[in-house]
């Protein structure tokens, strides 16, 4: 079993004085997709936001072994972590082409990767991204953290808002970049769960509550309704 | 007839004027959430040293003349790039205290130039050309005021072009947006703010240069009374809009001379209301975005 | 049964106005600070400035730390009553009290009007809207020359002015006044401070939402309290009338409300007793600075380092710089922080430090 790719210590962060991760430890294999569960509010955003230095953050982050707690965003970004943010966060005035290419930060990006995952973005490269729809938004938003060499992706509920036919799409696009690059999840649709992560954990109240395999945890159904406050049948 | 194509004419310069200084005001907020009290004393110190070019090489040449536009812009550039390296940047997500720091800058360097150059204003000339008139439509147009249009049209067509064609300029656009997505994408910010003060700056040394040909004088205070209008401008314009504070520039010069001639000299008075009716009805500003 | 630990800060408030009471009976020296000895003309009426200044920072430390309310227009009110009583005095030939009562309303119905409009935005474009309507006052102040005296400024009736007050042999009962007046404008400040309005205010400051979530109305409060601020303001510039015998447009604008807020930021925002010492530091180093600058002392230095030293305003820039960037709590935050540590108590964040942290600073960045 080779070392972990992201080890998180006693995570502890805060947004304007407020404590919304109290105490997190995990870690992240270095492949595969690792899926952050817990209830709305639990704190999974804010963890992966504080992973990334977004907010205020104490404790201790690794990254293939190097500290990054103490790096400021665009450092840790610089080496090598891709962010998918929870509502896509695309700049609406720039164009599909100029999204993607303010995200590039290697001197040969994956471009035809990309746009083989994407032809449809390639097809609206002079759109302005405020015009795309919800889907082709997130694909934008997907699509920027797959243009470079990441070693670990944070990716944040990413078919939040999409209709079924686009969640399919999304869950795919992602299937296919988690054969190169390992993930860090966070997904409340637990279809898409249960059909893309190897790993998961459970947060609760800003701590880490449990983990294990993504199946075990889907496949007990009081586990699931006890954690997460549903089944795993009516949440898809 | 001719008063109005006067007043109008004269407040499309004047707006070019108010554009010059409020296109660094709004670009510096729009990225950094800066109110950047500073602005004035960059314009300031610009004419002082433009004017000084100016005596150098020959008050009345082009030469002259060009050169301390540059020499302005240069100086602009360099005074606004220091304070955003030495005082802001310290200071970084701290805005009221950015603010603050601007403030007490502003206050500093109006005395320190009070030290330097006096209290009384310094009589200034330029180019002959400049004190004459060219008569439109049977108005007399100074014209100091085609310059400042001139100088005004230039930039904007240069800051649209920067921000549209060159990555700093998208890194720029994109941060007026969304700054934290745009570290989230591996890039630091903090270069382009660095940028953003020094174009600002330039801006405003054109503006100061200009503005003291346009009144024949250079004081101390010459950049504090631009400044408040450069400040209405913007969040008349929306802050963090260029093209906002193009049309409110001239939307609020145009309003003031309109004002001053047919309404009895309060031109003053009616930008300021200008000012609370927009913010009434539309606080984000005339293109601002809506909070 | 209250404790003496709780009555000592009133004691020592009785004490401190006592003492200032009788200096002018005194003949006590400050060299350096001072021009003469405390019963001195000069000295009085530095002190006295001194005062009333301290009472604008009160009022301006109200606004800013009570209520997180950033107003770039704070002069206004101050200049609204010296202008006000100065007019009202000219025009009506009223005696002093209902001269300075009329003054006052004036102050207070400006403050209700501008107030109301500029409390419809927040942040950023509520300072640019002070900072206007203050503009659109100087403006008003310095066109209208039949009326104010334009660039000239108003010089005081003294028709209506009680002999006592009127004259350099009485600047003696005019400090008087003064000590007067930041008594009161200080026990109004300290009323509202300690009132549900107050606590109302600053928990707005801290977390407008909360607020709202809990059914108060804090846009009310701060109107309120904004309104009160620019009536202690309105009452300091009656004092500042009085005292200089007339008044200035430069009481009234954008540059007069920097200084304050210089004050209050160098006093330490949210403690009264910085916006005093503040205001008292102030009007001391701009005063006097100009004198100490004359001596030989300076006037030997070369250039480069003369000239910044002999504008008091260069230095005081600086002064404020530093301590926003290295001292935010101000004087009183700093004094504050020492005493807390030594008695081993937590520091909280003061001054704008606690301002960064409050909702205020969110709705700047905006």
């Amino acid at each position: 079993m080779s070392a972990p790719i992201l080890q998180v210590r006693n995570l502890r962060a805060s947004i304007a004085g407020q404590q919304v991760v109290e105490d997190v430890s995990f870690d992240v294999p270095a492949t595969g997709i690792t899926a952050v569960l817990g209830r709305n509010g639990a704190g999974k955003t804010s963890t992966l936001r504080g992973i990334l230095g977004l907010i205020s953050r104490r404790g201790e982050v690794l990254l293939d072994g190097e500290r990054i707690d103490a790096l400021s965003t665009h450092r840790i970004v610089q080496r090598g972590v891709g962010y998918v943010p929870e509502d896509r966060e695309v700049f609406a005035g720039l164009t599909v082409a100029e999204n993607l290419a303010l995200a590039e930060r290697q001197r040969e990006p994956r471009r035809e990767f990309v746009a083989q995952l994407f032809p449809d973005l390639i097809a609206r490269r002079e759109q302005r991204a405020g015009t795309l729809s919800g889907g082709q938004q997130q694909m934008v938003s997907v699509a920027r953290a797959l243009l470079n060499d990441n070693r670990l992706l944070l990716v944040d509920e990413p078919t939040k808002g999409l209709a079924p036919k686009i969640v399919t799409e999304v869950a795919d696009a992602l299937a296919e970049a988690a054969t190169t690059v390992p993930m860090l999840l966070v997904e409340q649709n637990l279809e898409v769960v249960r059909r893309l992560a190897d790993q998961a954990i459970v947060i609760a109240d800003g701590r880490v509550v449990h983990t294990g395999t993504a199946s075990a945890i889907l496949d007990d159904a009081d586990l699931t309704r006890r954690l997460l406050g549903v089944s795993a049948e009516e949440h898809a | 007839m001719s008063t109005l194509v006067l007043t109008l004419i004269i407040g499309l310069g004047l707006g070019a004027l108010y554009f010059l200084v409020a296109s660094g005001l709004s670009l510096i907020y729009g990225l950094m959430h800066v109110l950047n009290f500073a602005h004035g004393a960059f314009l300031t110190l610009s004419a002082f040293v433009g004017w000084a070019v100016a005596q150098a090489i020959g008050v009345s040449s082009w030469g002259g003349f060009l050169l301390s536009v540059l020499a302005g812009a240069l100086v602009g550039a360099v005074f606004a790039a220091l304070t955003e390296l030495i005082l802001i940047r310290p200071l970084y997500e701290r805005h009221i205290e950015q603010v603050l720091v601007t403030v007490g800058l502003s206050f500093a360097a109006i005395a320190l130039f009070e030290g330097i150059w006096g209290t009384d204003p310094v009589t200034v000339t330029g180019p002959a050309w400049l004190g004459q008139t060219t008569s439109v439509l049977g108005a007399s147009i100074p014209n100091k005021y085609w310059v400042l249009i001139i100088a005004a049209g230039i930039v904007l067509a240069g800051l649209v072009l920067f921000l549209k064609k060159t990555r700093y300029g998208m890194i720029i656009r994109a941060g007026v947006e969304n700054r934290a997505m745009v570290t989230a994408l591996g890039i630091d910010v903090r270069r382009s703010f660095t940028l953003v003060f020094a174009i600002g700056g330039a801006a405003a040394g054109i503006g100061g240069v200009l503005a003291m040909h346009a009144m024949t004088y250079v004081s101390a205070h010459l950049g504090s009374t631009l400044l408040i209008f450069a400040f209405i401008v913007t969040v008349v314009g929306g802050l963090g809009s260029l093209t906002g504070a193009a049309v409110a520039s001239v939307l609020v010069a145009v309003l003031q001379q309109v004002a001053n001639t047919y309404l009895g000299g309060t031109g003053d008075f009616i930008v300021v209301i200008l000012l609370a009716v927009v913010l009434l009805v539309r606080p984000a500003g005339l293109m601002g975005k809506r909070a | 049964m209250r404790s003496i630990r709780d009555l000592l800060p009133l004691i020592v408030g009785a004490a401190v106005v006592v003492v200032l009471a009788v200096l002018p009976l005194l003949n006590l020296s400050i060299p350096g600070i001072l021009p003469g000895a405390t019963y001195t003309p000069g000295s009085l009426a530095l002190m006295s400035l001194c005062m009333v200044f301290a009472a604008l920072a009160l009022s301006y430390n109200l606004m800013l730390g009570t209520a997180g309310l950033l107003s770039f227009g704070h002069a206004l009110y101050f200049g609204a009553g010296a202008y006000g009583l100065g007019i009202v005095l000219q025009a009506a030939q009223l005696p002093l009290v209902p001269a300075v009562f009329a003054a006052l309303l004036g102050g207070i119905v400006i403050a209700v009007v501008t107030g109301a409009v500029a409390m419809r935005v927040s942040g950023i474009p509520f300072a640019m809207v002070t900072l206007a309507f203050a503009q659109a006052g100087s403006v008003l102040v310095r066109r209208n020359q039949a009326v104010t005296g334009g660039e000239e400024g108003l010089s005081l009736n003294t028709a209506g002015v009680p002999d006592w007050l009127v004259g350099v042999i009485n600047t003696r009962n005019l400090y008087w006044v003064s000590l007067a007046v930041v008594v009161v404008v200080y026990l109004i400040v300290l009323w509202v401070d300690r009132s549900r309005l107050g606590h109302l205010a600053a928990a707005a400051r801290e977390n407008d939402l909360r607020v709202r979530v809990l059914g108060l109305q804090p846009n009310r409060a701060k109107l309120i309290v904004f309104v009160i601020a620019g009536l202690c303001a309105s009452l300091a510039g009656i004092a500042y009338l009085l005292l200089q015998s007339g008044t200035q447009p430069s009481a009234v604008g954008a540059d007069l409300t920097i200084t304050v807020l210089v004050m209050v930021v160098l006093g330490g925002v949210g403690f009264r007793w910085g916006a005093i010492v503040g205001g008292v530091v102030y009007t001391i180093l701009d005063q006097r600075l100009t004198v100490l600058a004359r001596a030989d002392a300076i006037h030997q230095l070369p250039d480069i380092l003369r000239v910044p030293l002999s504008e008091p305003l260069f230095i005081l820039g600086v002064l404020f710089i530093l301590v926003v960037m290295f001292l935010p709590g101000g004087i009183a935050g700093t004094v504050d922080g020492w005493v807390r540590r030594r008695r081993g108590r937590a520091v909280p964040d003061t001054g704008i430090a606690a301002l960064e942290q409050s909702d205020t600073a969110g709705v700047v960045a905006r």
